[in-house]
């Protein structure tokens, strides 16, 4: 079954998508699309990296996107620039470093494209082995840190009020975005990590009661999207990253219509921001 | 189960020349305050005078650039921050919300949201709850976890007077039937209410601090919150005297002073005022001058 180059893009979408989902919401409740984007792009200067030091590609993807979110954390402290000008500087010059250095190196041949968007159906079963590990590593983690990660989420201070922790729930995060980006760069590729983070996840929102059941819908509502976009970019012959965004694109397009009167019904009062 | 008051003299933190230092400029400096089990210290003072900043010394969330902070061994603290802002992509009922730091049961979940009138609330998007509401489910939450430290930043924002009375006297209550220290912040002089024992001005530094009527005689207390601040402790006020327009006072016996204070000779009761609440614990009723004589 393995042999089948649809079916291992197949297995290996639905692991990825399964760890994206309850991620994807913690970065989408703590307003962290644009850092997740910036950890993404980063990976390219992983990429550079890997080929210049000819260390493994996971590795190196890995480590430079913890260094710029530590970096990102520790720039934020200073509060010389606003959050979001940090994450663009960062975001943008990573790439573009990541591309530069490439450019470079002009006795390696590499095909920028499967980078920058993916190419799922080269996948090997060495792939899927690591996508479900890693995956396993991750969403175990998340579970063992949930009401830590929750809590702080709703409010750090709080959260260390009361004794869970926060710092080492938001290290853990990262760690976890990290491994998750270096998962996930080869099937959905660079540029589209965050699409696969975030709309599974919004998605999930109106179709949930609870933190824990949102996390729980997000990976299936993302699981869906991988087939209905795989099989969509086999019949239309359509790239198969982006087909999957689309598909996911649909799906959350498809959960306002049935739900619209609930948003309706939503008084306005009571914001607590 | 700490429903057990605890012995009086057990102290739970203990601030002892705290101060926080950000980009080179002191939010607060020279904090010294205890808190015991069963003992309510409020914390008044202007905005930006560190009452927030003093409130996370005390509960560990920031660690002090000077001084230090002493806790007792395994203390359980229950927090109500000031601000608290919950992302709409968030589904998160108040059910949830009781249960965000820890393990809860039902029956005590549901008898500390009936303490504050919020049982109706239990599936209510936290979202959708109005700013009285979201404060009494706060302090119901930091409550059900039986804390021996309840700390309580400015915990009747956005309530209503009838229900800012009513909260006040919860506070009291709780104080009573669980004997745990409650840190409570107030930038609202005019409530700071009786069953507190101990009240501490802030402003940058201590101020002053003493029993809310010691406080409120204070010459310290008079210059920082001017006339505003006559309203203090205003259960207790024996109202023997005058404020005239031109900020002078007429007393019962007639004449005209600068200022009203008990030592003038011009009020019945000196300085014996009367409480609205017994406390459990009673406690001596010390002289304005000998509390508030108390300076940074």
């Amino acid at each position: 079954m393995l042999d089948d180059f649809f079916v291992r893009a197949l297995l290996a979408g639905i692991g990825l998508a399964l760890t994206t989902g309850p991620l994807g919401c913690l970065v989408v409740w703590r307003r962290m699309a644009y850092f997740g984007d910036t950890m993404a792009h980063s990976a390219l200067l992983g990429v550079a990296l890997s080929l210049f030091f000819q260390i493994n590609l996971l590795v190196s993807v890995f480590v430079v996107a913890v260094a710029v979110s530590l970096l990102l954390l520790l720039l934020q402290k200073r509060q010389a620039l606003s959050a979001d000008s940090l994450l663009g500087i960062l975001s943008h010059s990573t790439l573009a470093i990541g591309l530069v250095l490439v450019a470079f190196m002009t006795w390696v041949r590499i095909d920028l494209i499967a980078f920058l968007f993916g190419d799922i159906l080269a996948v090997t079963p060495a792939d899927i082995a690591f996508i479900w590990i890693g995956g396993a590593v991750v969403l175990g983690f998340v579970v063992y840190l949930w009401r830590s990660l929750i809590a702080s989420t709703v409010s750090p201070d709080l959260a260390e009020a009361e004794g869970l922790k926060p710092e080492r729930a938001q290290l853990a995060f990262m760690l976890l975005m990290a491994l998750v980006i270096a998962i996930a760069m080869k099937i959905v590729g660079i540029m589209l990590i965050t699409a696969l983070l975030i709309i599974p996840a919004a998605t999930a929102r109106r179709l949930s009661s609870s933190p824990e059941a949102m996390a729980v819908t997000a990976s299936l509502v993302g699981a869906l999207a991988v087939v209905l976009g795989l099989f969509g970019s086999l019949y239309q012959d359509t790239p198969s990253g982006p087909s999957i965004v689309v598909a996911a694109l649909a799906l959350f397009v498809i959960s306002l219509l049935p739900l619209g009167s609930r948003i309706i019904h939503r008084s306005p009062a009571g914001d607590q921001t | 189960m700490l429903m057990q008051p605890r012995p009086q003299e057990s102290v739970l933190v203990t601030l002892s020349g705290a101060g926080i230092r950000r980009q080179g400029r002191w939010l607060v400096r020279g904090v010294d305050l205890s808190i015991k089990a069963g003992e309510i210290v409020t914390l008044i003072g202007p905005n930006g005078a560190g009452k927030s900043t003093t409130a996370k010394m005390a509960t560990g969330i920031l660690k002090p650039d000077e001084g230090s902070l002493t806790a007792a061994a395994g203390l359980k603290i229950g927090y109500v921050p000031q601000r608290l802002s919950i992302d709409r992509t968030m589904p998160l009922t108040v059910e949830r919300l009781m249960r965000l730091t820890g393990p809860l049961d039902t029956a005590t979940l549901m008898a500390a949201l009936e303490q504050v009138q919020a049982g109706h609330l239990l599936k209510a998007e936290v979202q959708n709850l109005s700013g009285g509401e979201f404060q009494r489910v706060l302090l119901a939450r930091a409550v059900a976890r039986k804390p021996d430290l309840l700390v309580l930043d400015e915990p009747v924002q956005g309530v209503d007077f009838a229900g800012e009375v009513a909260l006040y006297d919860l506070i009291g209550t709780i104080r009573d039937k669980t004997g745990c220290g409650i840190l409570l912040i107030s930038h609202d002089l005019h409530m700071v209410m009786a069953a507190t024992d101990t009240v501490i001005c802030l402003n940058g530094h201590v101020c002053c601090r003493g029993t809310p009527a010691a406080v409120s005689q204070s010459d310290d207390y008079r210059r920082l919150f001017g006339d505003v601040g006559r309203g203090l402790a205003v259960y207790n006020h024996q109202h023997d005297h005058t404020h005239l327009p031109d900020g002078r006072v007429r007393h019962l016996d007639g004449s005209v002073t600068d200022h009203c204070h008990p030592d003038d000779g011009h009020h019945h009761h000196g300085h014996d005022h009367q409480h609205d609440h017994d406390y459990a614990h009673g406690h001596g009723k010390p002289t304005g001058a000998e509390r508030a004589a108390d300076h940074a």
